[in-house]
């Protein structure tokens, strides 16, 4: 069988769960029976889209008697497609192993096991289809089995309101990107991908539709101006679905834009890197100032993805110049930095929210100023959590940094861009990912440091238990590709060729026959990294010195009270927290990304009265493009409301004036 | 091979072993300019002795990653320096990790650290790794750009390669070099915690921020960090010399004649700027701690300036 009939085998199996699932969900083993039948599915789905990654499947496209009359569904599995397909499902294993433990704990399991499934089975049809009709309706399908796990738990807190951002915002990308594939169909005549690429659009409409796909797309992403649903709606669902919402969701959101873009939108033109470039800088750089400023685990998670899609598309904007200007090799390097980087941080953001997600069942707790301590009682999750905080802050010999790295060379071939805004453009993205990936470490140094360590805040928390063992395996496989893919990434880099090659027409030189497993993008003059070596170098000599020092200077160890500067203080409030570990970064870039105000009320000495302190955050890109937008509905929406009391004869006058105006516009129709 | 292996080995015991003396000789200069007597030169390696022999005391909140940070700060610290070229180029571990590879360890080194200042849980030590991480946030990017500077320059991120290329005086003088070398001494103050950002001399709570995050350590595991930070103000001293200084840096394939010329060439530099150090810390105060980031916000400015030159004057020529 080909690739393309399993995927749709696959999808046909998580569909049956779904209903399984929906049928079943009151059963005590509903809920093994969903998850161990997505995990089977999921991890058989993984086979066959490396398979079809590292030995090819450009196979014919499969037809399906499904959806519009005549004209069918498409399905077709490619490199690229591939790759997704080897990211959303190597995600949907760890969710399904993780979600086998955690889900037990869920109070309204029948408002996830249908759900889950078909989420899963909506994120594999979008990647195997190969007609606009068959991608926009799985595209929708996935939304809205993501939105009703948003809603899993509609009556806590804010969840409503998330889930009504989440489905405008996803209806407005859908919006977007029906509208960029009816540009695209109509030279060609199809809905087909092929007919698409085949004929080739003119350059305008090649650009509207260039814009329409990073717009729709993008919303899906999270890019910066579009990202004010991601933060609500991810920690809002279960954190199995959270991780796959964050880890896994956008990225099918990257391959949407990498699809239209880079395969079907025909020759780009040179001004399409800028404005992909501009946005990839600001939500790299708006992202990690926002997740800064949180003090709930899965929100400053969820804020943190927006850092990452922006990583992503820096590397797609490069991509996209390289490519129009004829330079092959480069395009090709930077395109590979933005795939490796939708691998890593597929990786890693699934790992951090499976972790969030067992504190969150150990504690009942979100929020990182009720938390601390845990690394004592949950040994085993902090050690992964810790892993993944060092791997998404960009820190050698972990994944994140390999990407950040060959982001970093293709920024450094940009000066031989011939045009002088891509010029001046470059080195300013190159400065704001620079400084993006600083606060990002400074960023999980917080969620670390407040989450795991110090002592515990409350009384509950000191009395966590360590997560089950499915939910730490699946903790432990993710933690371990952060370090293999960091060690060996020239193996990874290798496995990306085939799909470089259909976005850019180029790939990176072959990196694993370079000796000793280095990497070096351009040549190795230029620039080398290994990351193996590194590892074992610092592995050596961290134990060289323990040992040299136990051995030859002391080993004694005595415990005792802190000493804090002679004034040890036992309550554990006089720990920092997480708004103040942030302060002093809140004072200098918070205004850049928020409208800080901050309200100090200290009482005069000698009176009794707690002092404090009110701090108020809003997002400036909340109020500056969405409120307007919400006052001007509401204002419309008043006026419109005068059409709910006509009386029967105005509304036969309405209904007449508009059957003439449409036989009118009918009429002179050309 | 074997001789490779020898040299960087040697390179490696080199900055260990001297980084303890270019403190002792930073300290001597600051007491001399201040009329005082002051210590020995040889009171760091002292001192590092003293502590290691003692017990440590460990707090009994403090987790298994309190113990075990030292030693990696000092591994990722002792790695990054060991990719630096003191003495000559082309060593054999060189080509394994570049200069951003360099800044990311001394990155991770950082990371570390601040997680340890948090992990007992006083209010000390969240002040420390709190204002570390906010300099933290501004030094790196600004090395980042200067590493973009460099690059360009010399046509490639291999310190190894910019020290050699810098060495054959092509690169002859540029703007943008100018504006790297002040970027560079800035972000190597900030990094190490020097005056005018933070005082390495002070246990003045408003006014520490590396002390104050390595407060709780004691014993063999305060050694190893003060030999950490010793190293790593040996790396960064190291850093410019061989960028901006290379007289003497034996280029790889060098006979072993010219190596140890160069070797004994870079323990005068470095002690050279050691005394130039302490005389620049006795001649200025320090700052508050929010006027820090303006001033490696300068830095950032004037490496990202020095980087947009070169990206624009490349169309020029």
């Amino acid at each position: 069988m080909s690739a393309e009939a399993l995927c749709l085998a696959g999808d046909a199996a998580l569909l049956s769960l779904a209903v399984a699932g929906a049928l079943l969900s009151r059963r005590p083993f509903a809920g093994t029976l969903v998850y161990g039948g997505s995990l089977v599915v999921s991890a058989l789905l993984l086979v066959v889209a490396i398979d079809a990654l590292l030995f090819g499947a450009r196979g014919e496209p499969l037809v399906l008697p499904l959806g519009l009359p005549w004209i069918g569904a498409h399905f077709r599995t490619d490199a690229m497609s591939a790759f997704f397909l080897v990211v959303v499902n190597l995600g949907a294993t760890a969710a399904s192993l993780y979600g086998l433990g955690y889900g037990r704990a869920e109070h309204d399991p029948e408002r996830v096991l249908p759900f889950f499934p078909a989420f899963l089975a909506g994120m594999n049809l979008v990647l195997v289809a190969d007609d606009a009709y068959a991608f926009l309706l799985s595209w929708e399908f996935m939304s809205l089995a993501s939105w009703a796990l948003v809603m899993a738990h509609h009556r806590e807190g804010q969840n409503t309101r998330a889930g009504y951002v989440y489905l405008l915002m996803a209806s407005f990308g859908t919006l977007a990107l029906l509208l960029a594939f009816a540009l695209l169909a109509r030279p060609a005549g199809s809905y087909a991908f092929d007919a698409m690429r085949a004929a080739g659009p003119p350059p305008g409409v090649a650009g509207l539709a260039f814009l329409l796909a990073l717009i729709g797309a993008g919303s899906k992403a999270g890019i910066v101006p579009l990202h004010v649903w991601l933060p609500l709606a991810h920690p809002a669902a279960p954190s199995h679905v959270s991780a796959l919402m964050s880890g896994v969701m956008t990225k099918v959101a990257v391959y949407g834009f990498v699809r239209i873009v880079f395969d079907l939108a025909g020759p780009a033109s040179w001004w399409w890197s800028v404005p992909v470039l501009t946005v990839g800088a600001g939500s790299a750089l708006l992202g990690v100032i926002y997740a800064l400023m949180q003090h709930d685990l899965k929100r400053l998670l969820a804020y943190h993805t927006v850092e990452n899609i922006g990583i992503i598309y820096i590397g797609l904007g490069l991509a996209l110049g390289f490519k129009v200007f004829g330079m092959p090799a480069a395009a090709s390097l930077a395109l590979t930095a933005g795939l490796l980087h939708v691998f890593n941080h597929s990786l890693f953001k699934s790992l951090l929210f499976f972790g969030a997600g067992a504190v969150l069942s150990a504690t009942g707790e979100r929020d990182m100023e009720r938390l601390g301590g845990l690394i004592h009682t949950m040994p085993g999750t902090a050690f992964f959590f810790l892993v993944g905080c060092v791997a998404i802050s960009a820190l050698p010999p972990f994944n994140g940094f390999v990407s950040e790295w060959l982001t970093f060379q293709a920024i450094l071939l940009s000066p031989a861009f011939p045009s002088w805004v891509l010029k001046i453009l470059a080195p300013a993205v190159g400065a704001m990912l620079a400084l993006s990936a600083a606060l990002a470490a400074a960023c999980f140094c917080k969620a670390f440091g407040i989450t795991f360590l110090g002592r515990p805040r409350t009384e509950a928390v000191s009395r966590a238990r360590e997560a089950d063992r499915l939910a730490l395996a699946a903790m432990a496989i993710l933690a371990t590709l952060c370090l293999l893919v960091g060690v060996l990434p020239g193996l990874a880099i290798d496995a990306l060729t085939q799909a470089a090659q259909i976005a850019v027409g180029a790939h990176m030189p072959t990196q694993s026959s370079i000796a000793w497993l280095s990497i070096a993008p351009v040549a190795e003059s230029r620039s080398s990294y290994n990351g193996l070596l590194v590892f074992l170098f610092i592995a050596l000599s961290a134990s060289l010195a323990a040992s040299f020092i136990h051995r030859f200077a002391s080993a004694a160890l005595r415990r005792a009270p802190a000493w804090d500067c002679g004034f040890p203080d036992p309550s554990p409030a006089t720990q920092y927290s997480a708004v103040s570990f942030a302060q002093p970064i809140r004072r200098v870039f918070g205004s850049v990304a928020f409208v800080v105000e901050e309200r100090i009320d200290m009482p005069r000495p000698g009176e009794m009265r707690p002092a404090h302190l009110d701090l108020k955050l809003s997002d400036r890109i909340w109020n500056v493009f969405y409120m307007p937008l919400i006052l001007i509905v509401e204002r419309a929406a008043v006026q419109f409301n005068r059409l709910q009391f006509l009386s029967i004869r105005q509304y036969l006058s309405v209904v007449f004036g508009a059957l003439v105006i449409l036989l009118v516009v009918l009429a002179s129709w050309p | 091979m074997i001789v490779d292996l020898v040299f960087q080995l040697l390179q490696m015991t080199l900055v260990i072993a001297v980084a303890p003396l270019l403190t002792g000789v930073v300290r001597a200069t600051k007491a001399r300019l201040t009329r005082r007597r002051g210590p020995p030169l040889v009171q760091p390696y002292r001192d590092l002795v003293r502590l290691a022999r003692k017990e440590a005391i460990v707090a009994d909140s403090a987790s298994w990653l309190f113990r075990f940070v030292p030693y990696l700060v000092f591994a990722a610290t002792w790695v990054a320096a060991a990719l630096v070229p003191t003495f000559a180029t082309g060593l054999l571990f060189s080509w394994s990790a570049d200069l951003i590879v360099i800044i990311a360890l001394l990155g991770a080194a950082r990371f570390f650290l601040a997680l340890a200042g948090l992990d007992v849980g006083t209010s000390f030590g969240g002040l420390g790794s709190s204002r570390e991480a906010l300099f933290g946030a501004l030094a790196e990017p600004a090395m980042i750009v200067i590493v973009f500077s460099l690059a360009l320059i010399a046509g490639s991120t291999q310190l190894s390669t910019v020290a050699a290329y810098m060495a054959s005086g092509v690169a002859g003088l540029r703007v943008t070099l100018g504006m790297a070398l002040v970027a560079l001494i800035i972000v190597a103050l900030a990094e190490n915690g020097r005056i005018p950002v933070d005082n390495p001399a002070t246990h003045l709570e408003l006014t520490m921020v590396h002390e104050a995050m390595i407060l709780e350590y004691s014993g063999r595991h305060l050694a190893v960090i003060e030999l950490a930070a010793m190293l790593k103000l040996a790396l960064y001293i190291s850093l410019i010399i061989c960028v901006f200084v290379p007289w003497g840096l034996a280029i790889a394939d060098a006979s072993v004649a010219d190596r140890i010329f160069g070797a004994i060439a870079y323990v005068v530099k470095l002690l050279a700027a050691g005394v130039a150090l302490g005389v620049f810390e006795t001649s200025i105060a320090k700052m508050r701690v929010f006027r820090v980031p303006d001033f490696v916000g300068a830095a950032l400015m004037l490496g990202f300036l020095g980087a947009l030159l070169l990206f624009v004057s490349r169309t020029l020529k």
